[in-house]
């Protein structure tokens, strides 16, 4: 059976909110089509948008988290690069007090996904260091 | 609308049994509708068909026959849509007697959003709605009027709002080339906007949609800058209807004027690298 569906979601890229439909022919995804009669985008989209579903099965795209280690990246397990994140960040904060992390939060998190990380900056970490990733 | 849904809903039924899937508009959430390969193995999903807004389905047709060389698909076409799979086929982007087309004519309403000249199909032989007359197209009239100095101000001023995303050219069914000249480095500048000389981009496209674009305005409709933009590819029909006397997606067995030229040798080798 020959299955082609498209899936309504919202532009990965930014935080302005464009709609578009993901084309899935037979399971696997094969582009994009702006949503027409979307309230935001209006049918229209950016080069961005256009492209939202080029990272998703890209060749250079990561499969695993990387450590360093002498410095080269080494593949590691969520667990292993979570434990470490959490031992450095906990490190830091014993050796340099709270203000000496910062956070960046992603355009590309749901709202819930930045609120998280504003309460894991101020309320776990004790830092007002919190900002956009177009920061960067 | 109601009795059009039903109709539709009735010729999909009737040529559903002789083929492996129909390429129509499916209602999702919110009411957004999008292209949809309806099967046979589940017709209870026909009550989610949709009509409105049109999509560029001949490039979403070509996306699955890619994959389904040897399939029998059906598609629920307009007058523009059936005229783009026909330049399609000619250009061998699809098979022509792989698709059964099952034609949908326009509403004076839908005909007026587009300005459309010809809002029905004529090779479909299931045919739902009622064929109306063309509707004039009072912008291309009006820029038409123009004097030369009056035009390239009016698109100049357009081209200036292109913001490059590439929209007219990704939704345009007829653009369908492997390498693309508006990704050459040496024609359009990439990394610059607004672009240094954005008429660049938007005569190439024009060029190149020159006895191919079937007037179904799908570029218009995506333009964030609301470029009418196939205003220029309507101009750029009539002269070839007047100098080839080629009408695009019209006739089958009519060959497009860029093929004829190369088949039947009329021009001599000038030496030029080829």
């Amino acid at each position: 059976m020959i299955e082609y569906k498209n899936v309504l979601t919202t532009c990965p890229y930014c935080g302005t909110g464009c709609a578009l439909h993901l084309q899935v022919l037979d399971g696997a995804l094969v582009g994009v089509l702006p949503a027409k009669g979307h309230p935001i985008s209006e049918g229209s989209l950016c080069i961005k948008g256009w492209n939202a579903h080029a990272f998703v099965n890209h060749a250079d795209r990561l499969h695993t988290p990387l450590i360093r280690k002498d410095g080269k990246f080494v593949e590691a397990t969520w667990d292993e690069a979570l434990t470490h994140v959490a031992e450095k960040l906990t490190t830091f904060k014993a050796e340099s007090g709270p203000d000496s992390i910062g956070i960046l939060t992603s355009a590309k998190c749901t709202n819930e996904e930045n609120y998280l990380l504003n309460k894991f900056a101020r309320a776990v970490i004790g830092t007002n260091n919190i900002d956009h990733c177009a920061r960067l | 609308m109601t009795d059009r849904i039903t109709s539709l809903h009735e010729a999909i039924t009737q040529v559903m049994p002789q083929v492996e899937g129909v390429l129509a508009l499916k209602r999702g959430p919110a009411g957004i509708s999008a292209p949809y390969l309806f099967s046979p193995e589940h017709p209870d999903e026909l009550d989610l068909l949709a009509l409105w807004p049109k999509e560029p389905v001949p490039d979403t047709l070509k996306i699955i026959q890619r994959a389904h060389a040897d399939s029998k698909l059906a598609l629920v076409c307009r007058g523009c849509e059936e005229r783009g799979v026909v330049e399609m086929f000619k250009h061998s982007q699809l098979k022509w007697e792989n698709i059964t087309l099952i034609g949908l004519q326009c509403t004076q309403e839908e005909a007026e959003f587009c300005r459309c000249a010809k809002p029905y199909t004529v090779h479909a032989t299931n045919i739902v709605g009622d064929r109306i007359a063309g509707v004039p197209d009072p912008l291309t009239d009006k820029i038409a009027a123009m004097s030369l100095e009056e035009k390239r101000a009016f698109w100049m001023e357009e081209f200036q709002h292109c913001i490059k995303c590439y929209g007219c050219r990704n939704i345009c069914p007829q653009c369908f080339c492997n390498i693309c000249t508006l990704e050459d480095e040496k024609w359009v500048e990439t990394g610059r906007l607004p672009m240094p000389n954005p008429s660049m981009y938007h005569m190439i496209r024009a060029m190149h949609m020159t006895a191919k674009c079937v007037a179904c305005r799908e570029c218009e409709e995506t333009c964030p800058a609301g470029i009418p933009m196939a205003v220029q590819f309507r101009l750029i029909a009539r002269d070839v209807q007047e100098m080839f006397s080629y009408e695009t997606g019209a006739k089958l067995d009519q060959k497009p004027p860029q093929l004829l030229v190369l088949e039947e040798g009329e021009y001599q080798r000038t030496g030029l690298p080829h």
